[in-house]
């Protein structure tokens, strides 16, 4: 029995997917899937769900780490056979969420989870920030600009209050992206933290034969700054490479993706590029892209103060000056940006003005603006 | 393994979130190859630049997707991270667990592996994050045989469906995302786990319109549940809201006084088509202006609820910048059953109908949405062969460049240049 690697294909069992959803619920849910009728939120971190059966389902939300342990996943295991009849939750934020089926064992949970350390933070509900999503960064990821786990802890650790209480004007949703190659998505979050690179790829003439093929690292690259030449690499041999013109250079780091011997990373060229106003949801307002506003903040490990300050900024002048369910880019717009740009305090760059494909649709062809102080 | 030491990674230890430092310390008593996680991390911290090399094919026979391959550049100081591949594991859909079955995957993988997971990756599968080549044959043997589970999807190919937990808690889920997640992703694990496409291609399930797996903004296909008749309303429970016996959002706003409920300020005015008034202490709704935003429902859950004609908006072609910039998905298909009773055959049949026709025009490394950009919304149209709807748009073209077809001109296009020389001198 088990694997045999004389005989790797013997017994072989292929495509039969996940595991079945239905196995994992939890007795309540399952009894009244698809009967619930509404739900509350008792207090930042705890949801009631009521069914038409009468049936409540109670959830405690808690804040994790996305980069988590076995043995920290045991002790969330532990917590639900307690509590929970063996039966947890993640959410799509890298939350997770204990439920059971009375208000009775609300409390017992609770108290639980509190004497478990800074483990288990109970929040992440309403109006407040909940966890932020994010991508490998430096602990798994080859084409990273920036770390992601040590800069959500550094920031999370800031914002904490704001993930165990709801008093912002709506829901605010952070996510970070190590690279513009944006596998954390945050093209559409309310604000967004981004690696990105500024300095053109190196080319490395000595490894470049046999590691790409030279046409496609040529059309890697969407501004056509990339093309085949001839050089000489340092054993002194004519190879056929590849030539960049630099300044047509907007640092996407697709030629990287596309041919290892063309990294771009750098220690003082990559850092930190702050979006906002972006959302998903249909909720009063079409979904919106984050919008570009700080264009570059320096890695400075390990607690990046600079990205940490900005994003705390924008969060507290938002929760001054927002009205009730205003989510940030729906603020800004009403406010306007020159407007938005003025209060926080953000110099506005010629960075933020869109020189890329599709441009043209955000700059003002209007005379309606309002003279801030941006306009001596 | 000895212990490295790591300043920086310390300080992350410090605060009240939770600190990956301080769980990545605990799991090296047991997998001593975290200590050279963090040894690693603590030089990428100090160089401020990664540490893995690009690239590095691996898997399991006769998959092509499903395993990451990473080694590390410096693998002669931190030996127990020179292989460091990843495995992603299909999740159950909507990330319900049961703690008898993820013990064993805790298990599995504290033998086989580093003990350090993703709780989720950002498409939605459980990452089990670092192992060595030798041990991905006996890994996926021990997941299959044992744990009756299998691997999700990288490369080319269809990604791991991800959904909303639907159904099983919330009102508001209009479509059951669960089932429809789970039957797509067994139908299609030969799509999953072998990559036959131009580019990644994902598909993910919200059940209504306020979209929490992001199906706008991340997917390829997105299903968003959505509804066809009138929001219901229980008029007594809008008089309660009135009334202040109910918290307005589910209670979302509760941490601050925001002072008494005004439903005309926070629900009739922010209504972005004005369609719904009071008349007396009656709350009026023109549903055949509602546009389903959700937002007055959000705000009184007990009081309105979604339609009861349910089914699904089709978006098509979202995708992060890279490269020609961030796309929503388009609204395709305003409104499709999905009804598991027939296996889902209505979005099945779009589903194909669009990888037929990618898998064909699409170039190398393109995704659905751009291919969709390069041809032109009306192209890909008639390629799905539906309507044509002004709500396909949000306002009708503005430069007058159409391209018309020859049939669709009086006459055709051939002409005699000397025939009408006869008659318009040069």
């Amino acid at each position: 029995m088990g694997y045999d690697p004389e005989n790797p294909m013997k017994d072989r069992i292929t495509d039969i997917g996940p595991p079945h959803f239905e196995q994992m619920f939890p007795p309540v849910v399952k009894n009244n899937y698809g009967k619930w009728l509404y739900h509350e939120i008792l207090q930042p971190g705890v949801l009631m769900h009521k069914s038409e059966t009468g049936d409540e389902c109670y959830t405690v939300r808690v804040g994790a780490a996305r980069l988590i342990s076995v043995e920290l996943i045991r002790e969330m295991c532990d917590v639900a056979d307690a509590h929970c009849e063996g039966h947890l939750r993640w959410t799509t934020r890298n939350n997770v969420e204990f439920m059971v089926d009375s208000k009775a064992k609300v409390q017992p949970l609770l108290d639980d989870l509190k004497s478990r350390g800074n483990r288990f933070p109970v929040g992440g509900t309403g109006a407040g920030v909940t966890n932020i999503v994010h991508t490998q960064g430096w602990v798994h990821c080859h084409t990273p600009a920036t770390d992601a786990s040590g800069v959500v802890k550094a920031v999370m650790d800031e914002l904490f209050d704001y993930f165990t209480s709801m008093t912002l004007p709506a829901q605010v949703r952070i996510a970070l992206a190590c690279c513009l190659n944006m596998c954390g998505a945050v093209h559409a979050s309310d604000i967004a933290i981004l690696g990105v690179h500024r300095k053109p790829p190196m080319i490395d003439h000595d490894a470049i034969t046999g590691l790409c093929e030279i046409p496609l690292a040529v059309s890697a690259c969407p501004l056509g700054a990339i093309r085949p030449a001839k050089v000489t690499n340092s054993a002194g041999e004519e190879v056929k490479s590849v030539a960049v013109k630099n300044e047509r250079c907007m640092f996407c780091g697709n030629c990287y993706t596309m041919c290892p011997a063309m990294p771009l990373a750098d220690p003082e060229g990559d850092g930190i590029a702050i979006l906002v106003g972006g959302k998903v949801s249909n909720s009063r307002s079409m979904p919106k892209f984050s919008k570009l506003v700080i264009p570059f903040l320096p890695n400075t490990p390990p607690r990046w103060p600079e990205t940490v300050d900005a994003v705390k900024n924008i969060l507290e002048v938002y929760a001054k000056n927002a009205r009730k369910y205003e989510r940030i880019g729906e603020w800004a717009e009403r406010i306007g940006w020159e407007k938005f740009f003025e209060i926080t305090n953000i110099p506005f760059t010629i960075k933020s003005i869109d020189d890329y494909r599709l441009a043209y649709d955000t700059w003002r062809t209007s005379t309606q603006f309002k003279f801030t102080s941006h306009i001596k | 393994m000895p212990k490295h030491d790591t300043p920086m990674m310390d300080d992350l230890e410090k605060g009240p979130w939770p600190s990956f430092v301080t769980d990545l310390k605990r799991q090296a008593a047991k997998n001593d190859q975290c200590w050279d996680i963090l040894g690693q991390l603590e030089l990428s911290f100090k160089d401020r630049i990664t540490h893995w090399k690009h690239g590095g094919i691996v898997g399991v026979f006769g998959y092509g997707g499903g395993i990451v391959g990473r080694y590390s550049d410096v693998p002669t100081r931190f030996p127990g991270v020179a292989h460091f591949h990843t495995v992603r594991l299909n999740q159950p859909s909507s990330k319900f667990y049961k703690t008898d079955i993820l013990r064993k995957v805790c298990d599995l993988w504290e033998r086989r592996g580093s003990g350090m997971t993703n709780m989720h990756g950002s498409t939605g599968d459980l990452v089990l994050l670092g192992t060595k080549t030798d041990q991905l044959e006996p890994l996926f043997w021990e997941l299959t045989h044992d744990l009756n589970w299998d691997l999700g999807g990288s490369g080319s190919n269809l990604r791991t469906p991800s959904c909303c937990l639907g159904k099983a808690r919330c009102q508001h889920s209009c479509i059951d995302t669960q089932a429809l997640c789970h039957h797509l992703t067994m139908h299609y694990q030969d799509e999953i786990h072998r990559p036959a496409f131009p580019y990644k291609f994902k598909f993910k399930f919200s059940g209504c319109p306020n979209d929490c797996v992001a199906a706008i903004a991340r997917s390829d296909f997105a299903v968003i549940g959505t509804w066809k008749d009138d929001i219901r309303i229980d008029q007594a429970a809008v008089k309660g809201y009135v009334n202040g016996e109910f918290a307005a959002n589910g209670g979302a706003h509760s941490g601050k006084d925001w002072g008494k409920f005004n439903i005309k300020k926070e629900v009739l005015d922010l209504c972005p088509t004005n369609c719904m008034w009071m008349e007396g202490d009656e709350l009026k709704i023109d549903n055949s202006n509602c546009t389903r935003c959700m937002h007055c429902i959000n705000v009184m859950p007990r009081a309105l609820r979604v339609g009861a004609d349910q089914g699904a908006t089709i978006c098509v072609g979202a995708k992060a910048p890279i490269l020609d910039g961030a796309q929503f998905a388009t609204m395709t298909v305003p409104f499709v059953k999905v009804d598991p009773e027939n296996e889902f055959e209505e979005v099945i049949e779009i589903i194909e109908k669009i990888w037929d026709w990618w898998m064909e025009v699409g170039k190398n490394r393109e995704r659905v949405g751009e291919t969709i950009q390069r041809v032109g919304l009306p192209t890909f149209l008639k390629v799905m062969e539906v309507d044509i709807l002004p709500q396909h748009i949000r306002e009708p073209r503005s430069n007058p460049y159409v391209f018309w077809a020859e049939e669709e001109v009086e006459g055709g296009w051939e002409r005699d240049v000397r025939e009408f020389r006869k008659r318009n001198a040069q």
